[in-house]
């Protein structure tokens, strides 16, 4: 067996008295599409930041490509090869749709101020590359012709689709997507599915957080759920289905 | 981007024509407010790289554009004749740092050359803004505008209070800079057209570097980090290094401006560092639209042009004052973006499925 691309072990996280992720361990396998189900205040997101880096945790390991990186900075843990999707659409106001995109490629491209400043062909050469690069992103994504509106002025499906276009500039081993259907229709998560299958096939690992549980049953591989921050069931689409656990959990929160 | 050239080249014809045009009219006396107003115009660009593209407001600046000024006045006025035989000053001299002129009254005196002032400033603001900058960057919002205005304020306290800055009087008889052969920054009536070029050409060139990196890895980086933060880090952005750095750049543009406008004006007094001074470029770069390298210079050149002329009288600091009240209640986004936007917004409606 190869080593997992990530391997979570003990991993906790309190907000004053609330242990929104309580001592969770899982492992997501090379080029699967794992997804992290719960109700609502579960933890599911707190979980992505403390991967991400975007919050510390207070105990616990993160091993990525067989690396610790839990006390990494954000931005290195991004250059290592995890990208993500927030839950709530964080685009870059002010600029365009290629620019968004283009600022996903910052960590593959070199120039510094003094070069961009004093116009250095080295710089041109590689704003040229990269607008060429963001651009064939844009197109295998099918929103080419959005590329030079300005990104928080789309419609909120283009939105998401604009951030994983974003996510997939950083040329990332690992995507994490919070939500990525929410808000969206049913043809629109339809596309949504389809997409991440693609991503995936390109050889990029897929952690994904979402509650259209016909998607999640659909795409993923490995499915884990959370609970209180707790993680309380992981395995088969089919396997969760039936988990007496889960389904107590999922009924509970139904009958609230 | 070629068209990039063309905006520089617009805007040097502008220079030359507001030049022609002021001899035409018979007012080349107008060309040393239009001066000032070009120097002080660098800070407000200055200020347009830090909150425009950065978003992080400083209410600072007129502490490192005093420091600028008052480093490059210090350096050429202070008298070293009386220690001419110390092995320090004989070593200066020897290397040419030192220059020997006279005063207003006649008196020998024997100083720095004001190249070393004006790079000495450069360095002492660089210095400064790093080690501010790491601690109070880490500050979001009006905890940043407090912690910037404690640094002018205490830029403030201090040039009132040391005698070495001669207190409520500030420095005088700063001597000219001279850059190169022929070209030399004074008020001198004779050179007035010169200086006047000099400064539009410290100008041009700096936005002509601030256009460049608008459109560049840096460049959006730093708009990244004011268009969502958390999303810039998370794409791999260090935002904490991109931050200092555009504070630094920042700082040191503005303290070549305070440094040459002390040379152009012939010294600097206290009021250049006072808190009213970072208002009012705060104000011209709201006014000009935050975000615009051509809304902040016209703001600049227009208010400040006005200002120095005295037309707004005893009420000039509560002029820009007014304005920045105004322009955060009727147009956030400044005067000169109000028109074209509503414009935009009736051709490219988007629909919003949210
Ligand atoms: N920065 C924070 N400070 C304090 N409490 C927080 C913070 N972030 C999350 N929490 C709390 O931690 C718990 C878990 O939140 P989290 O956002 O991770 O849940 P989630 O599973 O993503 O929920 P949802 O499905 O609604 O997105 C919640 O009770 C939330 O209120
Ligand atoms: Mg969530």
């Amino acid at each position: 067996m190869a080593e997992p691309l990530l391997k979570v072990e003990g991993l906790s996280k309190s907000f004053g008295g609330l242990e929104a992720v309580k001592d969770v361990s899982f492992e997501v396998p090379r080029g699967s599409i794992k997804a992290l189900i719960g109700p609502n205040g579960a933890g599911k997101t707190t979980l992505f930041n403390l991967i991400s880096g975007n919050i510390r945790p207070d105990r616990g390991t993160v091993l990525f490509d067989g690396k610790e990186i839990q006390k990494l900075k954000t931005h290195r843990i991004a250059s290592c090869g995890i990208a993500r999707t927030f839950q709530h659409i964080q685009l870059f106001a002010g600029m365009t749709v290629l620019e968004n995109v283009m600022v996903g490629l910052h960590t593959h491209l070199h120039a510094g101020f003094f070069s961009a400043m004093m116009r250095l062909p080295s710089s041109r050469k590689e704003e040229k590359k990269a607008k060429e690069e963001a651009m064939s992103i844009l197109e295998s994504l099918d929103i080419a012709e959005l590329a030079y509106k300005e990104a928080t002025s789309l419609a909120y499906g283009q939105q998401r689709i604009v951030e994983l276009a974003r996510a997939l500039a950083q040329r990332p081993k690992l995507l994490l997507l919070d939500e990525p259907a929410a808000g969206l229709n049913i043809r629109e998560t339809a596309e949504m599915g389809r997409l991440i299958e693609r991503i995936r096939e390109s050889g990029i690992t897929v952690f994904i957080v979402e509650h259209d549980m016909s998607l999640v049953m659909k795409i993923s591989d490995e499915i884990m759920v959370l609970s209180y921050g707790e993680k309380i069931a992981e395995g088969r689409p089919l396997e969760i289905q039936k988990d007496p656990e889960v389904i107590k959990v999922y009924l509970g929160e139904e009958e609230v | 981007m070629r068209n990039i050239y063309l905006k520089i080249l617009a805007l040097t014809i502008t220079v030359v024509g507001i030049d022609l045009v002021t001899n035409a009219m018979d007012k080349t006396y107008y060309l040393t407010q239009l001066t000032m107003s070009l120097y002080y115009a660098m800070v407000v660009l200055a200020l347009v790289l830090l909150m425009g593209y950065a978003g992080q407001i400083s209410l600072g600046h007129a502490g490192f554009f005093a420091i600028g000024g008052y480093t490059t006045a210090v350096m050429s006025t202070i008298n070293l004749l009386p220690y001419k035989d110390k092995p320090l000053i004989n070593t200066l001299d020897k290397l040419r740092l030192l220059v020997l002129r006279e005063d207003l009254y006649g008196d020998q005196i024997l100083s720095f050359n004001p190249w070393v002032g004006v790079l000495l400033s450069l360095l002492i603001v660089a210095i400064v803004a790093y080690i501010i900058g790491i601690p109070v960057l880490k500050l979001k919002g009006h905890y940043l505008a407090m912690a910037t205005l404690g640094f002018g304020i205490i830029v403030y306290r201090i040039v009132l209070g040391t005698a070495l800055f001669g207190e409520a009087d500030g420095i005088s008889d700063v001597p000219a800079f001279k850059i190169l052969p022929g070209l030399s920054i004074n008020g001198e009536m004779d050179t007035k057209r010169m200086n006047y070029y000099i400064a539009a050409f410290f100008v041009v060139v700096l936005v002509y570097l601030l256009l460049n990196l608008i459109n560049s890895r840096p460049g959006r980086a730093l708009r990244a980090i004011h268009g969502a933060e958390e999303a810039a880090e998370a794409s791999g952005i260090d935002t904490a290094k991109y931050k200092l750095k555009a504070f630094v750049i920042s700082a040191v543009i503005t303290a070549l401006a305070g440094a040459l406008l002390t040379h152009f004006n012939g010294g600097i007094g206290p009021s250049e560092a006072s808190v009213m001074k970072s208002v009012r470029y705060v104000a011209i770069v709201a006014a000009g639209g935050m975000t615009s390298v051509w809304g902040g210079l016209s703001m600049a050149m227009i208010l400040n042009f006005l200002s120095l002329r005295g037309y707004f009288g005893s009420y000039d600091d509560a002029v820009f004052g007014a304005v920045l009240i105004l322009i955060m209640l009727f147009a956030p986004e400044g005067l000169l973006s109000l028109k074209i936007r509503t414009g935009i917004k009736k051709k490219t409606k988007q629909p919003h499925n949210i």
